[in-house]
């Protein structure tokens, strides 16, 4: 990574009012010329400026917060907390998931819609449940999203269920070209939405299709809003940028699960800290034969795959 | 002299000449106008509503923007196929009309920032990717390469282009210490521009279309046919509506030149075919799409197959026509060839090169793509902003080229009441 050294917040002295207020006139009127370019009339002096994530002072990223939590609650009439909770040390979340208990059910798809604030018209998921001919095995020319039985399992077919593989090299990270997104302590790959300038680069690398674009104007109902998020997770995004699974991590800084293991009916989705010994997800690594989806590209992932029967 | 006055003077002479000229020229000004007006409110919907109104889709992220952004890259680049015979082999007739190759470099620049901010999701945050202000993630993205080549590109051309008009306004020989090396830096800037522009897609693992070593040597050869096509025909138009001299000799020339790099673009097509249909992987169903169409569920999928053998028998055609010195010093044959060559790169750069890259998708989705009204009118409005910034640059740049509007003739003719020559 070659990331560029924080930008430092100019001390103003006395003497440097007069400097500052042109300056707040510039970006007043720079501003001004960016709402026309959103066309949508609501991007504020400070939005426009805000710099990105990882460059932010504690104080900063608390007034961005606040801001935040005024707009959601003027956009959607009730209190929603955006948390900006840190990687656990000594923590890296590892995934596994049992192909051969998947029953293609797609609750984890609701579930993670409901819990992450995806938009719901047009609807985004995180998660795509493939449908694959048991005689073709993990064969993406013969894979189907759009299955719709009247009952799953289908005879003959197997289940296999992708979203955002947490890659040690994340081949999205890499191309962004204005590090919008990145790997976080504990193996999350995060998006800065305030950031993230929308070209959509990350997507055309991602050999999972695990990023999704906003492609309209973000909407939900006020009631189906989650109020519990996380600032690089599932705070409601803006139009024009790019989201993706984050291994719930709002619930999973806190030690919960995430909202698809959770929900999972057939214990098909394990979930645990890669670090420790004894995780569930260590158990499974050790005793389990397991695969890594598109290893050839050599994208590293923590998600794993494994056949548990 | 060159001064900071006399600059300001031709800044005034300039935007003068452009803004003077005839009927017919008004004309094809309030055309091009017209056509970005509707391009303009095309992207204010576009804006207000998001890229919902684009084909554009997760399966399928970019499109037509993005095509015609990869096509106008070498278009910019392939000034230097003027540039290489005039300066490297001292070759007089060219030398003259280089700055038309340079021209035509600083306008398809502007076309291609022009498409790229089009495509982008939130062009409110621009300064995020401009380099020192915003966040550049260099040197790992070949995105931030690219924004810093493009526009090094666009500055050194505006420059050269700038000061060879200047230099003949104030009646000085332009110097060639300046001139030389920057005529020269624009050869290996020009392959950089459309090797990294083709790295931005060979980079990505996850797209075995654009995963190919040859991917960089395609875009110059296709770039070194499409570039001097654009410029053949407008040498010839030029060469007929005003006093510039481009003898049939350069013309020839430029075209001569093209017949090799056709014939190594149609090599490196067809090394890139066999390999992929022979080895016949997993891999092929991207070339399979392309040429021939995918089959899946019962539906089968073939709507690029036509406009994918448009382009190779175009290029085919062209060639032929092309590499026969009968029909190269033909000028209906020579200019029916410059045509196709043209439609057979823009299609095989353009949404040849995007859509079969990301179709069938990461997870094996086939989404059809088709771009929308919305696209189409944005494209139209940039190819038309491109046109107009062509026209008027020419408007202004052909009577300094020629010497007959310099500070003290141009201001006396133009403007006797202001004119102050001695001042000047």
């Amino acid at each position: 990574m070659m990331d560029h050294q924080p930008m430092h917040p100019q001390d103003d002295g006395g003497g440097a009012s007069a400097c500052g207020s042109r300056r707040e006139f510039l970006g007043t009127a720079v501003a001004a010329v960016a709402t026309a370019l959103t066309g949508c009339g609501k991007l504020s002096k400070e939005e426009f400026l805000q710099h990105n994530f990882r460059e932010l002072s504690k104080d900063e990223i608390q007034t961005i917060i606040a801001r935040l939590e005024s707009e959601y609650k003027a956009k959607y009439g009730k209190t929603v907390k955006v948390n900006n909770e840190a990687a656990m040390p000594g923590v890296i979340f590892g995934y596994a998931l049992d192909l051969s208990r998947c029953i293609g059910c797609r609750r984890c798809v609701h579930a993670c819609v409901k819990e992450n604030n995806q938009s719901r018209d047009p609807e985004i998921q995180w998660i795509r449940v493939l449908e694959m001919d048991k005689e073709e095995g993990v064969n993406l020319q013969h894979a189907e999203q759009y299955y719709n039985p009247e009952e799953v399992p289908r005879e003959g077919h197997f289940y296999m269920p992708v979203q955002c593989q947490q890659c040690k090299k994340p081949p999205c990270v890499k191309v962004c070209p204005v590090g919008a997104t990145w790997k976080e302590k504990d193996g999350i790959v995060v998006v800065d939405y305030n950031w993230c300038i929308g070209c959509r680069y990350c997507m055309a690398a991602c050999p999972y299709g695990a990023r999704h674009f906003n492609w309209g104007e973000p909407t939900m109902k006020s009631a189906d809003v989650n109020p519990e998020t996380h600032y690089l997770g599932n705070r409601p995004r803006p139009k024009g940028v790019v989201e993706k699974c984050t291994f719930c991590i709002q619930r999973t800084r806190k030690g919960l699960y995430p909202a698809c293991v959770e929900i999972c009916p057939t214990g098909s989705r394990k979930f645990g800290n890669l670090l420790d010994a004894k995780s569930e997800i260590r158990q499974v690594l050790e005793n389990k034969r397991v695969f890594k989806f598109k290893e050839d590209l050599n994208t590293q992932p923590t998600f794993f795959y494994f056949y548990g029967v | 002299m060159i001064s900071l006055r006399n600059f300001k003077n031709f800044i005034v002479d300039t935007v003068g000449l452009m803004v003077h000229g005839s009927r017919l020229y008004y004309a094809w000004v309030g055309f091009l106008l017209l056509l970005i007006a509707v391009g303009g409110i095309a992207y204010l919907n576009q804006l207000n509503s998001g890229l919902i109104v684009t084909s554009m889709r997760d399966q399928v992220s970019w499109g037509f923007y993005i095509g015609n952004f990869t096509f106008l890259v070498g278009v910019a680049a392939a000034s230097i196929m003027l540039v290489i015979p005039a300066y490297i082999y001292d070759w007089a007739p060219i030398k003259e009309i280089t700055i038309l190759g340079e021209m035509l470099a600083v306008t398809a620049l502007i076309m291609c920032l022009g498409f790229v901010m089009v495509d982008i999701g939130r062009p409110d945050r621009f300064w995020h990717i401009m380099p020192l202000v915003g966040r550049l993630n260099w040197p790992q993205s070949m995105l931030a390469w690219d924004v810093i080549v493009l526009n090094l590109y666009l500055l050194l051309n505006w420059f050269v282009v700038t000061y060879l008009l200047f230099s003949s306004y104030v009646e000085k020989h332009y110097n060639k210490k300046i001139v030389l090396p920057l005529v020269l830096l624009s050869i290996p800037m020009a392959v950089s521009i459309h090797t990294v522009t083709a790295y931005l897609y060979n980079g990505l693992a996850s797209r075995p279309f654009w995963n190919s070593a040859i991917l960089a040597p395609r875009f110059l050869a296709s770039a070194f046919c499409s570039g001097p096509a654009v410029l053949l025909i407008l040498l010839q138009v030029l060469r007929r509506t005003t006093r510039l001299k481009i003898t049939d000799a350069a013309i020839f020339k430029i075209a001569e030149l093209m017949a090799y790099t056709m014939g190594f673009n149609l090599f490196l097509t067809a090394a890139e075919s066999f390999k992929e249909l022979y080895s016949g992987t997993e891999h092929m169903v991207y070339f399979q799409y392309l040429l021939f169409g995918l089959e899946k569920n019962g539906v089968h999928y073939n709507t690029l197959v036509p406009f994918a053998w448009a382009s190779i028998i175009t290029g085919f055609i062209a060639f032929l026509l092309f590499l026969i010195p009968k029909t190269r010093m033909n000028w209906t044959t020579l200019n029916i060839g410059c045509v196709l060559i043209y439609a057979s790169v823009y299609i095989e750069k353009g949404m040849g090169l995007i859509i079969p890259g990301l179709t069938p998708d990461a997870l094996g989705e086939i989404y059809v793509y088709r771009p929308s009204f919305t696209e189409v009118a944005v494209a139209a409005g940039i190819f038309s902003l491109g046109a107009l910034v062509f026209t008027v640059m020419l408007k202004a740049a052909v009577p300094m080229m020629l010497g007959e509007f310099t500070i003290t003739r141009g201001r006396k003719a133009s403007e006797p009441v202001e004119a102050d020559p001695i001042q000047a």
